[in-house]
């Protein structure tokens, strides 16, 4: 059990990775990684709200009916987003100011809906809990590796302090501006991918079909 | 979860044994998880009210002192801000006014308020409405007199809507500096407006030239009123450039603090 538990949390990292993997959450992934800062208080709330929905979400799963079940996980996820919100404000404004529109997103984002729908409604809270944990981390760790590249060679900087000192400050490092624009996670997010998938081939999908070869008569 | 082996007790556990399908349980737990829901967030939302406001309120006379030059990390913010004078003014006349209490005005609602704000028909700053009372911060010397004026402004850039303060000399006519607390402009882009070495530019610039034509501008080349007027756009954000040139002259031009800054250069404040 230990160890099932274990792979839960750490199979959603690479092997299972929700963005790598699934493509899931790529909105999010695009517009908030353009600052290292930003895209780690991303990866955290996502964490929270995604471990805690499918925890409460888990708990009532025998009490959901079938019918309302999209509209209840919703409410559950939504509730705790805008907890996430609130607590932002309230203890980290400054960073709360620049995430702004994007932490009320993660209600629409589609890691904490797959996890629920996926796990959360036929495994025990625990089970659930460390599963929304470790998609959580590995939406995070994709966010981070975008982020890297992104503010370093964007912004010259990691967490606000400058590495490559820009030329707009009076350093020598030319940023490259469109880093820092949403399409660029989009090419950066594809390589990651394909980095993964030349690693782990068995992450390949299978062609939906196939051409058909037809023997000359 | 109850089985099938043990009979559910009560009225309740009655109730949850009925199938999840069924029309009373559905309803049920809607309304239940609703419920709970809602509570937990009006619970934070009330909890953590006073938290985010003293947040906001912080965060804003932050942005007051470094307009005026005098905020430096570590600094007591409520005890330096003691120096700055809230007054709310009317636009029109561009006097004081005792009508509302600063303390408590709120500008953003007051340019909501059909009585206190006014639809726009020629709107350069991109801000729909108006408000026809706003709150200044003045700075005096030990003196008593007028050292620096604190002014709010507004208006559209590229993506958002830009907050700030602009800080003139007792002169109404030269910039002290230009700050923006709150924008959602393109970072590494647009959002260099936070830039302190383009916000630098700002200090010394004249609004108007000698015949009080309001000249400033925040364009690539320096127009032919002089560099004075002139701050360099920002490079690779040409909208958000042309946001900034165009809601600095909507303010201080006539729909905004031109009545006022004629008062205050004539020394009627």
């Amino acid at each position: 059990m230990a160890h099932k538990r274990r792979d839960m949390l750490i199979d959603p990292m690479v092997d299972n990775n929700p963005i790598t993997l699934q493509v899931l959450g790529i909105c999010s992934a695009l517009a908030v990684t353009s600052s290292l800062q930003v895209a780690f208080v991303m990866a955290i709330a996502v964490t929270f709200v995604t471990a805690f929905s499918s925890m409460f979400i888990s708990m009532i799963r025998n009490q959901i009916p079938g019918s309302i079940r999209i509209i209840v996980q919703m409410v559950i996820i939504a509730s705790l987003v805008i907890l996430v919100d609130q607590m932002l404000k309230a203890f980290a404004f400054e960073i709360s100011k620049t995430l702004s529109v994007f932490v009320g997103l993660i209600i629409t984002n589609c890691i904490v809906m797959g996890r629920a729908e996926a796990f959360a409604m036929k495994n025990p809270p625990i089970d659930s809990f460390i599963d929304g944990v470790g998609n959580g981390l590995g939406y995070g760790l994709i966010l981070m590796m975008v982020g890297v590249i992104r503010e370093l060679f964007g912004a010259g900087s990691l967490f606000g302090i400058t590495i490559l000192e820009t030329v707009n400050n009076g350093g020598w490092y030319v940023p490259n501006g469109m880093l820092l624009l949403p399409p660029s996670a989009f090419f950066i997010i594809g390589l990651i991918i394909w980095a993964f998938r030349s690693w782990k081939p068995e992450q390949v999908e299978e062609r939906e079909y196939k051409i058909q070869t037809v023997e000359a008569h | 979860m109850s089985d099938t082996e043990n009979q559910p007790k009560g009225p309740i556990g009655r109730f949850l044994a009925l199938p999840s399908d069924s029309v009373p349980k559905t309803i049920f737990v809607a309304v239940a998880v609703c419920l709970v829901a809602s509570m937990i967030v009006s619970a934070a939302a009330v909890a953590l009210r006073p938290l985010q406001e003293v947040n906001a309120l912080k965060d804003k006379q932050i942005n007051i002192l470094q307009v005026a030059g005098i905020y430096e990390p570590g600094t007591d913010v409520l005890e330096a801000f003691q120096a700055f004078e809230p007054r709310i003014l009317e636009l029109e006349t561009g006097e004081f006014t005792d009508k509302f209490d600063p303390a408590s005005f709120d500008d953003r609602a007051a340019a909501d308020d059909p009585a206190t704000s006014v639809e726009l028909t020629d709107d350069p700053a991109g801000i729909g409405r108006q408000a026809q009372f706003v709150t200044v911060y003045l700075l005096r010397d030990d003196a008593g007199e007028i050292d620096k004026v604190i002014l709010p402004l507004h208006g559209y850039g590229l993506w958002s809507t830009l907050y700030g303060f602009i800080a003139l000399e007792e002169n109404g006519n030269d910039i002290f500096g230009l700050q923006f607390y709150e924008h959602a402009e393109t970072p590494g882009l647009g959002a260099e407006v936070d830039n302190p070495r383009w916000k630098a530019l700002w200090n010394g610039k004249k609004l108007a030239d000698e015949n009080g034509e309001l000249q400033i501008s925040v364009t690539k080349t320096a127009p032919p009123a002089g560099p004075e007027h002139h701050i360099d756009a920002l490079a690779g954000a040409t909208l958000t450039t042309v946001g900034v040139h165009n809601l600095v002259n909507f303010w201080m031009g006539e729909a905004g603090y031109a009545a006022f800054l004629d008062n205050l250069k004539a020394g009627e404040i």
